[in-house]
This record gives structure tokens, C-alpha cells and sequence, in this order.
């Protein structure tokens, strides 16, 4: 399995030399990925212009949104966004790419919001058909597109994975519960007749270092995720605050199978991507 | 802090036993509306990791708890004559009247304040007059219902037929009996107590054979004191509300809002056949103390989404078990046909979190009884002391021996342009064969040209195809059985290799067929709709590909009538529009796939056997359904099929599938208990636990098997 780091492109002060001292260091360093989260009402950084810029700035890591709103944007658009990221990173670009709970990032983009699984799925029927079809360009370095991975734990995203994706990237939480869905995922690929296997993708939070550290992370993903109730607490109650919890984490995912699992820092500044580099150079 | 507690059974004070032990000064307010005496209910209980959070919440309350208790170990199973017994189920119970005296005491000495014939009818002002409103009134919770908005419940009743009975007669053990009578199959629940709690359970279609609408209590009592007194003896039934209900299932979107939480069955509710509706209301009590411990009694809502939070999973886990267990009880009838040891075998699996190898680690003589017993079913031969488990026994259909339950089924691939097959294919196949599985199946091989799903779909429609085959099967391991699967891809045909996603079609395809013209996705090439000619021709390319797949040697011939698939479209109602003979009603729409399958039936040597893959259901509203299922398959099986290989959807892209660990699985048991067919499921297993579980409960005779290491799906 391959470990990713999460760029902090949702945390408060982050600013293009953080961003690109992220990359240059992740690129050089040993993960094999960088990630993005994708926020509209929010104060963060775009994903796919945080990641153009990562783009020209790293040689060999691959990017990979991780993972944007699909239905927030249009199809076409976003089709021409992917395929331009996936020439200027020479074919390093990963979509992953889902519904989308945040209503309110729906209503300030003008999208709606109750027809967005029924979207969701034309738009990445879509989305291979301009890859692959010669009208909105340009023509993307990855055969037939950049790699596509469906988020989503329900059956419809499962089908969708099985139908239109090269993969499932999970939500995040406890090794357990990601196999449980990428199970689902790889049943649905085996059901639907695809040859080979998903690509399974994963997602964790961390925060290392002193109580106070743990105590930011905690709070930022209460904040983050507010809008879920129940469900911000069992995503604050996954925080890896330690080494031990972090190894034992990335273990758990490597186990029931995942690919490539990015871990986002939740406190801002440089020392997070420090510690984690740490941990995985000594560790993993 | 100011606390109303709506509901006055085990939840409700526990809860309240809980916040006043942790804050001694919080105000406790309990509303009950019958009085503190009631003794309503029979027997409780618990499985031991129920009671270790017990003592950690409250060391008093559980002394006093497991004191009372009866405790057991085995499951007793009486069904057809016979009586089977499987150890390891460690389970304690006491009545529930004690179990609220012992909590009503402790309230009292925490100085919690119950009131009791308290009706409460709207709880919006005691919500408003404390700082928290617990809604603890059980099922019918007032609390749920006035927060409906919020809470967006959702209650459905179950199918079958229930009544709680108590009696003197001591049940030492968990008891199931299976009774059949004129009126029909009775399920009785029993289990001990300080009176053993004695349940009757039957379908509608029973109770009403029973009249027991028109009977009154007594006549109902005396009614199952005779049908049950070789259980019974002298013992009498007693009943303390005598009525029949259906079992309701509550289910809520969340279980709090603003200030006001919802625990136990207000909250949520699972089949009693599962034993867990008390358990899950003390711990739900045990999350909300430990949430406040959490969030402090500041945050009210942060500690009710922690809650939530906690309870979720272990609640969704409970109720998927008690879903697929009330399932199994209402369906008990179709079992009926399966010999007490698999009868019992698969009641002990029936909720899913039981497996074989489960029930080994809690009695693994009654697994070694089981083994030996279904080698000796298997084999039709006498017991033998030793025994290899379900997965290792043989399988034989006509002249044909399976020596596993194992089977590789690979997926569609494509290499090459013309339908020819190439060495990659041939050597996929035989690679196959060197694993030790009973079947080995081809990928779908198209019968015409027309009929290949890709450029690249092999073909078995040439003479050159036959001996390419025929070179396969040559180099192919003896030991597997080795099938061909022959398919027309009919209106799914002519799409681009499925590495980037299904039905996407060639920008030059070619002709495709279909019972009506209607095309698979909005870009697909709208099929001809077949004329008599065209379907003479494809019944003949079938019957010519049986013949070739004969020649080549292949033991099994599949006809994959399913997924969409040209002889699958023709089956259902969403893809066939036809007006003729071969359109409208089911058996309409099954003549031609019946007419294909005759054909082949009658040049394909009597000694083997011909299977096919069949949808249980469309997954579509007015689709095909599992009762169609059931009654192709039936026809099917009449004309001489040998076997049904269970899959679902595809049908039309919009299917709502669904991916659960075991949808597949249910589905070929049903239709293989339902019709007495053999069957082969086809979910993603990967362990031989799982065949050996799917085999030994008669869920399929064939598992489609995804071992971890082999690619099974690439070539």
C-alpha cells in the first residue's frame, strides 16, 4: 500500500509557500500521493487550482482530489479543469470525485441539490465521453483520462464505481469499516463483469504532537464537518493523534486491502507534514 | 441540570439510574403512565458482553441483575421428530418485572422522582421545562411521535403472527420447536426463567387456518397446550395481555433533536427471535451517561451527537441481524423440506453473524456431528467417524461429479478484433483448472458473431473456435468439472472493452438484436427487433455452439439467461414489448429462452448437465421479480435444467442494486429452497468459511468462489 499526504488547503493560514513547500517536500519525500478536500462556504483553497500549482511545482508524486463535489460543477467544465491538470502534471492527476452532503455549498453554487445523485451519475458518463471524444479538450495524457475514483459509502455509489470508475476512494474512519465498503465496492466491480480489481483508496486524520495539538485537530473536524452532527464526532473520534495510532491505523487499511491511503494533517503549519514524514520513514 | 425521563420500563430508569449515580445533582424526573406495579412482560435477555458493560455502568444494579438470573449455554432445536442441541450460545435471562424492581429501587435510592399512572400527551413542555427530554416510552413512544418531523421515523410491521405466553414448565435452555399441524408450521420460542417465556409464532395464513381471530383467550390457551403437551406435560400456558400481534420495526433517520433524545425501542426496535431489545435500550442508557462524561452537561447537543455517534453502529449491526432472523421465521415454511440436521444447521446461521466456523469455536462436536452427517448426505453413503466439512463434499448432477463446492467463474474479457479466441483466453482457462476448484467455467462465450459483448468476446460459432476449444479443454487439468457458458450479448453488445466501464459502444458496431428495440443506455444503438427468422437462426447458433462445445469436450453447458443479455431481455417485462406468442405474460416472455434451451437440451448428451444463469430480480419497480424467478426457474427445471446459477440486475442501467455481503446468497436460497433446485450463488466469498456456511445451510449447492490470490476476473 501507498501512503499520501493531505495538502492543508481547508486549514486557516495556509498560504502558497505552505502549499508548495507541502509538495516540494511530499514529492522528494515518501509519499506518493497529495490530496485535497474540496470546500465551497468555506475559507479554503480551491482543489484543482491548489493542485495545478503542486502540478508545476513536483516531478514524480501523483495528485489526486480527494474528493471534490461532482454535481457542484458542470460536467464540461469540469472535464476540461481534469484534462488540463492531467497534461500540465503529465498524467499524474487523480479525480476522485463524489456527491457531496453540503447543501450549502449546493445553494452558493447554484446547483441543485435534490437531483445531485441522478446528476452524479450522467455527469461521470460524461466525463469519459469528453476524455475520450475530440470536442473539449485537451486530449488528457492518461489513456482515456485521468483516473477516476468514485467516492460514496451506499449502493448506488458502489454501482457507479463498478459502472464508470477505475476505483472507490472511501470517506474515511476505522480500518474495519473502509474494508467493509471496499468489499461492497469490489463485489459490485466482480458483480458488474470488470476485469481486474477496483483501485481502493482511503483517507485519515492526524494531528501529532502535544495535547494541545490533538485538542485543534479535534476541534477543526468538529467545525468542519458540523453540518453532520453524529457523524463529525465519529470523524473526531478517529483523529490519529499518536505515532502508535497512526502505524497501527495505516496497517489496518493496508490489511483489508486499500491501494494508496492519503493522510490529512488537521492543524496548519509545516510541523504536521514534519511528524507524519517522520513516522513514515521510521515506521512504515 | 433539570432532566424528564418519558417511559418508566428498564431503559428509561436505567438511564436515569446512570445521570443520578454521575451527577447526584441533577434533577430526575421518570413519567410512566402505567402504575409502579405492572408486571407486563415475560422473560429478558443477555448475552455476556451485555453484562461486562453492566457492572462497569453500575456495580449495584448488576449484582443484583446477574443474582437474579438464569443462566444457559445450549440451543435446543426440536423439528421433524428430532432434537438437535448446539452449545456455546452463553445467554442469562430473568423476568422483566424484576429487572424494573431492581432498577426502581435504585432510582429511589438515587433519589431520582418517578411518576407513576403519568400520562404524559404532549411532551413539547416537558421538553421546554428541562434541560434534557429523554424519550424512553418504548414502541409507541409519544416522544417519537410528536418529534416526527425531526426524528423521521419510519415503523413497518412484520409479517407474521406472534403471542407471549409464560408457563411453570421449566425450559433448562434456549428452546426453538417447529411444530406442523393442519392449520400449519407453528415456531415456538422458549427460554428459562423464574417462569419460562413460551412465544408462538405463524404466518397470517396459519393463524387464520387456526381461527384463532375467533378465539378467546382460553380457547387460544388450550388450543397450544395441546398441540405443544409432549412439551409441556402437565404444565399449563399462562398470558398476561393475550393478544397476536406483528412484530413492528422502528427505525429513525436520528435519534435526537435540540434537547430531546430517543433510546431504546422508541428509538429503535429488533425482532425478539434475537433476544436484544432490553440489551440495546441499557446500553443506549450506558452511551448517554458516558456522552455527558464526554462533553460535559454543558453541551447537551455535543453529547447527544456523541451518542449517536456510539450507538449507531453497534444498533445497525443488531438490527441487520434481527432483519435477516425475522426473515427466517417468517419464511420457515420454506425450509420444511430440508433434513433436521441442515434444518437446524441453518437456523443456528440464519442471522448472519453466526458462520460455520463460528459455530465450531462455540461446539465444535456439533459441527463434527454436522460434518459427518453431510458427508454422509453428500456421498449418500453410511456415516463415517471422520469427515472433511461441506465445502470438501462432492456434488454429482447426471453422470457428472463435482468434487467440491468450489466454483471459478470468470467475467467477460476482450482480445483481438474478430471473435476468435486468443491464447491469453484459452490460457486463463486452463490456469483455472489448476486450482483445485469443482467447476471451472468458461467466460460468456457468444454464439454468433453478432452476439459478442466486445470486438474481442470469444467465440464458439466456427469450426475453428470449436478447435481452439477443443485444445483448451485438452490442456485443461483433469479434476474440474469444466463448463462452457454460451450467451448472445443481444442489445448489450457492441461496447468497448469494460477496463474503463461498462456499456459504452463502439463508434462502429454492428447489428444488435433484442426482443424489442429499445437501447440499453441513452447513446446505445437501438437492436433490431427479432423476427422469426432472426430467432430460428440465434436458437440454431445455440444448439451449433452446444454441439461444438460437446465436440471440445466440455462436461457442463451454462446458458446465460440473465443480465441483460439477449435470452434475459426476453424474460423481462422492461426489455420485452413484444406482441406476439413471445411477449406479454411471463410464460410468453419465457418461450423463447424455453425454445433455445429445449433445443440445446435435446443435442446435448443426456449425461451431462445444462445450467442456467438466471436474474432473482431486476431490481426494478415493474421488472422481473423473485416470484418470476421462482416460476422460470421451476419451468426450467421441469424441461431439464440442472441447475440455477443466482445473479441480479444489469437488466437496464438503472437498476437499484444492492451490494450487501449476502444479497446474492438470499436470493439463490430462496429460489433454490422455494423450488427445490440446485442452485450456485454467486456473492463475492472469499473465504472457505463462507462456502462451507452457504453449503451446510442449503443457501446453494455451488459457491462462485473469488479466492484472494487469483485474479479470477483477468486474463
Amino acid at each position: 500500500m501507498n501512503v499520501g499526504i493531505g495538502l492543508p488547503n481547508t486549514l486557516e493560514g495556509t498560504d502558497r509557500d505552505l502549499i508548495l513547500e507541502y509538495a516540494r517536500r511530499a514529492d522528494e519525500g515518501p509519499f506518493t500521493s497529495i490530496g485535497v478536500f474540496d470546500r465551497l462556504v468555506y475559507h479554503s483553497l480551491d482543489p484543482m487550482g491548489t493542485l495545478a500549482t503542486c502540478a508545476g511545482a513536483t516531478e514524480d508524486i501523483r495528485l489526486a482530489t480527494s474528493i471534490i463535489a461532482g454535481p457542484l460543477r458542470s460536467t464540461a467544465m469540469l472535464a476540461k479543469k481534469a484534462a488540463t491538470l492531467d497534461v500540465l502534471s503529465d498524467g499524474r492527476f487523480t479525480l476522485g470525485i463524489a456527491l457531496g452532503a453540503r447543501q450549502e455549498d449546493y445553494e452558493a453554487a447554484g446547483a441543485d441539490y435534490r437531483s445531485r445523485g441522478r446528476r452524479f451519475t450522467r455527469q461521470l458518463e460524461e466525463l469519459i465521453q469528453h476524455w475520450e471524444g475530440d470536442e473539449i479538450g485537451p486530449e488528457p495524457v492518461q489513456d482515456g483520462g485521468p483516473q477516476l475514483l468514485v467516492g460514496g459509502e451506499s449502493d448506488p455509489s458502489y454501482k457507479r464505481v463498478a459502472r464508470f470508475g477505475d476505483g472507490w476512494i472511501g470517506a474515511g474512519g476505522p480500518p474495519g469499516r473502509f474494508g467493509g465498503c471496499a468489499d461492497s465496492a469490489t463485489a459490485a466491480w466482480s458483480e458488474a463483469g470488470r476485469p481486474g480489481k477496483p483501485a481502493l483508496w482511503g483517507h485519515g486524520y492526524y494531528a501529532l504532537g502535544d495535547e494541545a495539538v490533538a485538542k485543534a485537530g479535534e476541534e477543526y473536524l468538529l467545525d468542519y464537518y458540523s453540518f453532520t452532527g453524529p457523524f463529525a464526532e465519529r470523524i473526531a473520534d478517529g483523529l490519529l493523534t499518536t505515532p502508535q495510532e497512526v502505524v497501527q491505523f495505516v496497517r489496518g487499511y493496508e490489511e483489508r486491502g486499500c491501494d494508496e491511503l492519503i493522510m490529512f494533517p488537521t492543524v496548519g503549519g509545516i510541523e504536521q507534514y514534519e511528524r507524519l514524514e517522520r513516522v513514515v520513514e521510521s515506521e512504515l | 441540570m433539570k432532566v424528564n425521563v418519558i417511559g418508566g420500563g428498564p431503559g428509561g430508569l436505567y438511564a436515569s439510574v446512570l445521570l443520578a449515580k454521575n451527577y447526584p445533582d441533577w434533577d430526575i424526573d421518570v413519567y410512566e403512565r402505567d402504575p409502579a406495579d405492572n408486571t407486563y412482560g415475560w422473560g429478558i435477555v443477555f448475552s455476556d458482553s451485555t453484562l461486562s458493560r453492566l457492572r462497569e455502568a453500575d456495580y449495584k444494579t448488576h449484582e443484583q441483575i446477574t443474582d437474579s438470573f438464569a443462566k444457559w449455554n445450549p440451543i435446543d432445536i426440536h423439528y421433524g421428530g428430532e432434537y438437535i442441541r448446539c452449545g456455546g450460545h452463553a445467554f442469562a435471562g430473568l423476568m422483566r418485572a424484576k429487572l424494573k424492581d431492581i432498577l426502581r429501587r435504585r432510582c429511589a435510592e438515587l433519589g431520582v422522582e418517578m411518576h407513576w399512572e403519568h400520562n404524559v400527551e404532549d411532551p413539547t413542555s416537558y421538553a421546554e421545562d428541562a434541560d434534557l427530554l429523554i424519550g424512553a416510552g418504548g414502541l409507541n413512544s409519544v416522544t417519537r411521535e410528536t418529534y416526527e418531523e425531526a426524528f423521521k421515523p419510519r415503523v413497518r410491521m412484520g409479517e407474521a403472527k406472534f403471542a407471549w405466553f409464560g408457563t411453570e414448565k421449566p425450559f433448562d435452555v434456549f428452546t426453538f420447536i417447529f411444530r406442523e399441524n393442519d392449520d400449519g408450521l407453528w415456531r415456538v420460542h422458549a427460554y428459562p426463567g423464574e417462569k419460562s417465556t413460551f412465544i408462538v409464532e405463524c404466518t397470517e395464513e396459519t393463524y387464520e387456518n387456526a381461527g384463532l381471530d375467533g378465539m378467546d383467550e382460553q380457547e387460544g390457551l388450550a388450543y397450544f397446550e395441546d398441540l405443544f403437551a409432549d412439551h409441556l406435560g402437565d404444565y399449563e400456558l399462562e398470558s398476561k395481555l393475550y393478544q397476536w400481534r406483528n412484530f413492528p420495526v422502528v427505525n429513525c433517520r436520528t435519534w435526537s433533536h435540540e434537547n430531546v433524545v430517543l433510546l431504546g425501542d422508541a428509538a429503535h426496535t429488533a425482532h425478539f427471535s434475537v433476544g436484544s431489545g432490553t440489551k440495546m435500550a441499557m446500553e443506549d442508557a450506558i452511551a448517554l451517561q458516558e456522552a455527558f462524561v464526554e462533553k460535559g452537561s454543558d453541551d447537551i447537543e455535543g453529547a447527544l451527537n456523541w451518542y449517536e455517534k456510539e450507538r449507531r453502529d453497534p444498533v445497525n449491526r443488531i438490527q441487520d441481524a434481527a432483519r435477516t432472523s425475522r426473515r427466517y421465521f417468517e419464511n420457515t415454511e420454506r425450509f420444511t423440506d430440508l433434513e433436521p440436521e441442515r434444518f437446524a444447521f441453518n437456523l443456528l446461521t440464519r442471522s448472519g453473524r453466526i458462520t460455520y466456523d463460528e459455530l465450531k469455536i462455540r461446539d465444535a462436536e456439533y459441527t463434527d456431528n454436522f460434518d459427518r452427517w453431510f458427508a454422509g448426505y453428500a456421498t449418500d453413503d453410511d456415516m463415517r467417524a471422520i469427515a472433511r466439512p461441506p465445502m470438501f463434499q462432492p456434488l454429482s448432477l447426471r453422470d457428472v461429479t463435482f468434487e467440491n463446492r468450489a466454483a471459478l467463474t470468470p467475467g467477460p474479457s476482450s482480445e483481438g478484433e474478430t471473435g476468435h479466441p486468443v491464447a491469453k483466453q484459452r490460457q486463463r482457462l486452463v490456469d483455472l483448472t489448476e486450482e483445485a476448484a469443482g467447476l471451472v467455467l468458461t467466460e460468456p462465450l457468444a454464439v454468433t458473431e453478432n452476439g459478442r459483448l466486445h470486438r474481442g468476446t470469444p467465440g464458439i460459432y466456427t469450426d475453428e473456435h470449436a478447435e481452439y476449444w477443443d485444445q483448451s479443454v485438452a490442456e485443461a487439468r483433469d479434476g474440474p468439472v469444466l463448463g462452457a457458458e454460451l450467451f448472445h450479448a443481444g442489445r448489450r453488445g457492441a461496447t468497448k472493452p469494460r477496463e474503463r466501464g461498462l456499456d459504452r459502444p463502439l463508434d462502429d458496431g454492428w447489428e444488435l438484436l433484442a426482443p424489442s428495440p429499445i437501447s440499453y443506455i441513452g447513446e446505445s444503438q437501438t437492436p433490431t427487433e427479432m423476427d422469426e427468422d432472426d430467432m430460428a437462426r440465434v436458437r440454431e447458433a445455440f444448439v451449433d455452439a452446444a454441439e461444438r462445445a460437446d465436440e471440445a469436450g466440455f462436461d457442463l453447458l451454462q446458458l446465460n439467461m440473465a443480465h441483460g443479455y439477449l435470452l434475459g431481455s426476453f424474460l423481462s417485462p422492461l426489455t420485452n414489448e413484444r406482441g406476439d406468442e413471445y411477449g406479454g405474460s411471463r410464460d410468453a416472455r419465457l418461450a423463447y429462452p424455453l425454445e433455445v434451451f429445449d433445443a440445446v437440451r435435446e443435442v446435448w448428451p443426456d449425461g451431462k448437465p445444462v445450467t442456467v444463469k438466471l436474474n432473482a430480480t431486476d431490481w426494478r419497480p415493474d421488472g422481473f421479480t423473485l416470484g418470476d424467478a421462482f416460476a422460470t426457474g421451476n419451468r426450467l427445471a421441469e424441461h431439464g435444467c440442472d441447475l440455477l446459477t443466482i445473479v441480479a440486475g444489469q437488466t437496464t442501467p438503472n437498476d437499484r442494486a444492492k451490494f450487501d455481503a449476502d444479497v446474492l446468497e438470499r436470493y439463490s436460497e430462496g429460489v433454490r429452497n422455494e423450488i427445490n433446485v440446485p442452485t450456485m450463488s454467486t456473492n463475492y466469498v472469499t473465504t472457505t468459511d463462507d462456502v462451507n456456511t452457504q453449503v451446510g445451510r442449503a443457501s446453494a449447492d455451488l459457491c462462485a468462489w473469488y479466492p484472494p490470490d487469483a485474479d479470477v476476473n483477468s486474463l
